[in-house]
């Protein structure tokens, strides 16, 4: 009260000596006597400019509250200017009301405005502090990565879900016949030379192929068949960067009345689009397997010469992608489906090169060592 | 196979260049590996007639030639070599020139004296003395070719073919020939196929005068076809037939030895040639080796028969592995004066299990194994014995023995126009399939398609539908959809196992891909007891070698080797996982169970036995298998006897999880703590929640109590935890264990456990009476244990 009057008494003492006068009268807080009109306006008046002078000074919000409540509080100067109302006359309380209103509006709109500009300047001087140096690294979570083969498996596996195939598994360590025998390729069929075979005894063998599930499947089930079996296959292949006795196939099969060799087209031409891209050009060309006939092998045009021939489509224009054709009538009678009633397709990819060619991996061997400066690049 | 163009050029008039040609060839089903021009690289090497050749003035081992090459002035050239003289007509690298290998020549100063350009030796234009048996390897090669000065030396010397190398599936025996190509060929380019007659200008004295034959076991020979040659006259054989030898990739020899080669290659039927002086008693007897029987094969190898494989003897001995390869004796020799020319069939699966059990895989016996054309024995020895009059080589012996037991007779295929349009999803006509099949050497007898012997592998009508959409152009063939509808989908044991590796990946495990075969060795490394029943596996009788050996009856081994490859490429950890089989064998039965597990393996960094516990929890979590305890395990061998757990579902067994025993570790050369987990999929996968159910969120609040518990340090907190569970009942929601603290304060042989219990009841807020009453019962159910509360 007594610090609210006295600031009070300081700001009268530089305007006029009849402010002199009123400050004295404040000091000697009982003295009544009479105030003149004019003094009040000028005391109003004087506040009005001392409240821009002091928010100019108020550089925190605390500074600023004081100044409110110096002015504006309820012992504030302007309540104590207010208070000698009393002692006008009646003509002239409204015009001072209305002054010390304006006075009132204006002190209340400058604080604000001081608050808000404040708020704004602290508000950039604290994002000025924080700045980060944003090349600073991120903070990590250990993230576990898809080994490259199923991260492209499931891919695959993905595209002919859509297109309404199931997805079966088989065994790996696999009967002779199931192998061989009945996919047309009896004992002593020249075409097993091509496949090394890992034996486990006479009858007994790991499976060279996933063509096996083709006649796993046709046992079990009958057409309408539409299936593909993923799995792992052992040839007797010494390691090197392009070789290895266990490696990955994908096997396809459908059948029921009225399949053709144009479905078969249609088909695999969907898949390698969907695999490599809706610009991949697709070319079938006759080739031979003892359990389909028609056979053909679907090559893509090389990606990197289009067609031309360079040294990763060995000049030939053309990448290999996977083997097909109508499955073997005498296959079909093998399982126990009349040929004369239903037709098939069949297909199967290896997925080691298709996933070679994606990532452009160069040793095959890579994949099966697993060291983690090679798995953590997927 | 090889083929040289310019030998194709006898039986197809084709013009066309080797891109185009290889690539409709591929389209048509004869795929093209590639093709190679001859003296491709060779350039501005032509024909030099040596005019004068002059001492060096400062090399006494060089001289200076004057060579004319047709040009205004002769091209001053200085050699090295010795066997130069003037009017000797030489290949001459001008200045600017390639060789064979791409080595350029510039003229240059050799010791001061201008040379314009180098003489060649045969290395130098990439021959051989085989290709040119008058010339030698090592000085300049002396033409004595038919040329003339200034031509280039590819014509000269007829390195002008071209050879293009098809891959021969194993059902096209016929094409492993340059007549079997032709027809492809002529089939492909729609040009008419001539086939020469092979005939005979004199013939003197009858074969069966001087040679009798006698096949025993006729099934397995089912045709052997003699004739013979006297007066023989060896030599080196002509150009033309060295120059298509060459083309062919096979190495010239000598005229009665390049026939049978050049036959081989034209017509596909290896040829045998033996010298009639070895043949003893003038017989030969094709039979089953005896008991104990051996043979001196070409390649001086002593090799031991057995009665199963089927030899060509003379009256006493066997003198050849029939289809396979001739004896020591058999073979032309420079005084080799009367053969006998074989041109016999064998059956394929006889030759092919000879040649594979004696490991000898020759030229011969990869064609007889395809099963060869018992029809083209007569026209391939007359073949050779034209050739043998054509080149000068001796005086054919007339008459030819046959024993031919073939009994061979066409196959017979209705054509059924409308079932191949349908089978192939084409509308080809009758004619046009007609045309196609007599194009490839078919013959029709109305309706009836008459297969020609050579082409044993059209059988049934699909095999013609082939024939059809392949020369009808497999391109031309319609795409379409599959009729009718289907749904793909994942079955739930394939969702479970996609939700597992989700699972891990999320929880920062890498995936790996291992060998499904080990070395029994490996069991070993993994400190298996010698009498573990883990130590019977499936094993392979022929392996690459004894890593790859049997097929792993448990995972172990697989994981240890990544994280020891890992380890010791320096990755400072890691976190792995996988989805593999185990192979069990199983008594009584023919294949083995192949039973999936998923393996996590951890070292270094932050991970420890709780973090792979963890890792495990979460994953049981997700899958939903609930009810499992833990239970300590001592008793495998590969762990950590005092870190090891059980993961158990009532009294089924789940997985086990651990730190690996340090032992095993120094096995694998890890330095440093492993800890792996082994679940079982179809554990998990039987005892996964399929219905997981919404719990609504709590209304009430839930009220949380501290409680600091001292107990023996070998009470499993789990017990601790079974006590809380059964005191606080219904109301508690979860308990947290925060901290356990063993050492200062706390008694020796004792440990500190501090739990957070919350408690929710789900219709009202719980009073401070109701925890206080929980309480209570929690810490009487401890006391049983030896828990008190700490004070």
């Amino acid at each position: 009260m007594l610090a609210a009057g006295y600031t009070f008494l300081l700001a009268m003492a530089d305007s006029k000596s009849a402010g002199m006068k009123m400050a004295f009268v404040a000091m000697e807080r009982r003295v009544y006597f009479e105030v003149e009109v004019k003094d009040m306006k000028a005391a109003l008046e004087a506040i009005r400019q001392k409240i821009v002078v002091e928010l100019q000074d108020a550089h925190d919000m605390q500074t600023l509250e004081n100044i409110r409540v110096k002015f504006l509080g309820k012992k504030g100067e302007l309540t104590a200017i207010l208070k000698q109302m009393g002692k006008l006359s009646p003509e002239e309380r409204p015009v001072i009301g209305q002054l010390a209103n304006e006075i009132r509006v204006f002190m209340e709109e400058h604080i604000a405005t001081r608050s808000a500009q404040l708020k704004n300047e602290l508000t950039m001087q604290k994002l000025k502090e924080e700045k980060l140096d944003v090349t600073l690294p991120g903070k990590k979570h250990p993230l576990g990565k898809k080994h490259p083969l199923n991260l492209v498996l499931d891919e695959i596996e993905e595209i002919f879900l859509g297109m309404g195939f199931d997805i079966v598994q088989g065994p790996e360590v696999e009967l002779d016949y199931y192998n061989f025998e009945a996919l047309n390729m009896p004992k002593d069929h020249p075409a097993r030379d091509t496949q090394d075979t890992f034996y486990i005894s006479d009858n007994v063998l790991l499976r060279t192929q996933t063509s096996p599930m083709q006649v796993r499947v046709m046992e079990q089930k009958k057409p309408p068949i539409r299936i593909i079996a993923p799995g792992r296959v052992y040839r007797s292949d010494a390691i090197d960067a392009t070789h290895s006795p266990l490696f990955h196939q994908i096997e396809g099969l459908v059948v029921d009345r009225g399949i053709t060799m144009a479905d078969l087209k249609g088909t695999l031409e969907i898949f390698a689009k969907r695999l490599y891209g809706e610009d991949c050009v697709v070319r079938f060309r006759p080739h031979h397997f003892p359990f389909t006939e028609p056979s053909a092998e679907l090559d893509c045009m090389c990606f990197h010469c289009h067609g031309k021939g360079c040294r990763l489509c060995k000049g030939e224009g053309w990448i290999e992608l996977l083997g097909c054709g109508m499955v073997h009538p005498k296959v079909l009678s093998n399982c126990g489906i009349d040929p004369e009633i239903y037709s098939g397709f069949a297909f199967g990819l290896g997925l080691e090169r298709v996933v070679m060619r994606r990532f452009n991996i160069d040793d095959l061997r890579l994949f099966y060592e697993n060291d983690l400066r090679f798995l953590n690049q997927f | 196979m090889n083929l040289s163009m310019k030998w194709l050029s006898d039986f197809v008039k084709l013009k066309v260049e080797p891109r185009e040609f290889s690539e409709r060839m591929s389209l048509s089903g004869s795929k093209v590996e590639g093709w190679e021009i001859e003296g491709e690289q060779i350039k501005n090497v032509v024909v030099g007639k040596i005019l004068s050749v002059d001492p060096h003035p400062d090399a006494d081992k060089l001289v200076i030639c004057q060579v004319d090459v047709g040009e205004a002035e002769p091209l001053q050239i200085v050699t090295g070599a010795t066997n130069v003289f003037p009017g000797a007509m030489v290949p001459v690298a001008k200045d600017q020139s390639v060789l064979a290998d791409g080595k350029e020549i510039h003229k240059g100063k050799l010791r001061g004296v201008v040379s314009n350009g180098m003489l060649c030796s045969l290395g130098e234009l990439g021959l051989t003395a085989h290709d040119f048996p008058y010339a030698i390897e090592d000085g300049i090669f002396i033409l004595e070719e038919d040329c003339r000065i200034g031509q280039d030396i590819r014509s000269a010397i007829g390195l002008d073919d071209t050879s293009v190398e098809f891959e021969i599936t194993p059902n096209r025996p016929d094409c492993l020939s340059v007549i079997g190509l032709a027809r492809e060929v002529a089939a492909t380019f729609d040009k008419p196929f001539t086939l020469h007659q092979p005939k005979l200008q004199q013939e003197s004295g009858n074969i069966q005068d001087l040679l009798a034959v006698s096949v025993e076991n006729p099934q397995l020979c089912p045709r052997y076809v003699a004739r013979m040659v006297k007066n023989i006259k060896i030599g080196p054989s002509p150009r033309w037939m060295r120059e298509r030898l060459r083309a062919s990739g096979v190495r010239p020899i000598n005229n009665i030895v390049d026939i049978t080669n050049y036959v081989m290659l034209e017509y596909g039927q290896p040829m045998h040639a033996f010298d009639y002086r070895y043949v003893e008693g003038g017989k030969i007897v094709v039979r089953n080796a005896q008991p104990g029987e051996s043979i001196m094969t070409l390649d001086g190898v002593e090799r031991q028969l057995s009665p199963e494989m089927l030899v060509i003897c003379d009256a006493k001995k066997p003198s050849a592995v029939a289809g396979v390869m001739g004896g020591e004796y058999s073979g032309i020799m420079d005084d080799t004066n009367t053969i006998v020319f074989e041109s016999a069939c064998f059956l394929g699966s006889s030759v092919r299990t000879t040649a594979r059990k004696l490991g000898m895989r020759t030229e011969s016996s990869s064609r007889f194994e395809k099963g060869l054309d018992s029809e083209t024995c007569i026209p391939a020895v007359m073949r050779a014995c034209e050739l043998v009059e054509m080149l000068g080589a001796g005086e054919v012996v007339g008459g030819m023995i046959d024993v031919d037991h073939s009994g061979y007779q066409p196959t017979k295929i209705l054509l059924n126009p409308q079932w191949i349009n349908q089978f192939i999803g084409i509308d080809v006509s009758r004619e046009e399939m007609v045309t196609i099949l007599e194009k490839i050497g078919c013959q029709m007898k109305g309706d009836t398609i008459i297969v020609p012997s050579f082409r044993k592998d059209l059988e049934h009508k699909a095999d013609i539908a082939e024939e059809i959409a392949r020369f009808y152009g497999y391109d031309k063939i319609p795409s379409t959809a599959i009729r009718g509808t289907a749904q793909g989908a994942l079955t739930e044991y394939q969702k479970f196992e996609r939700t597992v590796r989700e699972t891990l990946l999320a929880q920062g495990c890498y995936e790996i891909s291992t060998y499904s075969f080990i070395s029994p060795k490996y069991y070993d490394k993994i400190c298996l007891p010698a009498d573990s029943p883990l130590r019977k596996s499936v094993v392979i009788l022929n392996p690459l070698g004894e890593d790859t050996s049997v097929m792993r009856t448990i995972v172990i081994p697989s994981m240890m080797e990544i994280l020891s490859k890992n380890y010791n490429n320096r990755n400072a950890s890691a976190s792995l996982f996988e989805l593999s089989n185990e192979y069990i064998p199983v008594e009584g039965q023919e294949l083995p169970d192949e039973n999936p597990v998923i393996t996590i393996g951890q070292y270094g960094g932050s991970c420890d036995f709780f973090s792979l516990k963890g890792i495990v929890e979460n994953l049981l979590m997700v899958l939903g298998v609930s009810g499992v305890s833990i239970e300590a395990e001592s008793n495998l061998p590969y762990y950590h006897p005092g870190r090891c757990a059980k993961i158990l579902l009532q009294d089924r067994t789940l997985g086990t999880l651990g730190e690996i025993h340090p032992q095993v570790a120094e096995n694998y050369g890890i330095d440093t703590r492993v800890y792996v987990a082994r679940l079982d999929c179809r554990a998990l996968f039987e005892n996964r929640c399929q219905n997981k159910e919404y719990h609504p969120l709590p209304k009430f609040p839930a009220t949380t109590r501290d409680l600091a518990l001292l107990c023996d340090d070998s009470l499993p907190v789990q017990t601790i935890e079974n006590a809380i569970r059964a005191g606080a009942g219904k109301l508690l929601e979860r308990i947290d264990l925060f901290d356990v603290y063993k050492g200062k304060q706390i008694p020796e042989g004792k440990k500190s456990v501090a739990y957070n219990i919350t408690m929710r009841s789900p219709d009202r807020t719980l009073t401070d009476e109701d925890v206080a009453q929980a309480m209570e019962k929690i810490l009487n159910h401890l006391s049983t244990l030896g828990v008190s509360v700490r004070q």
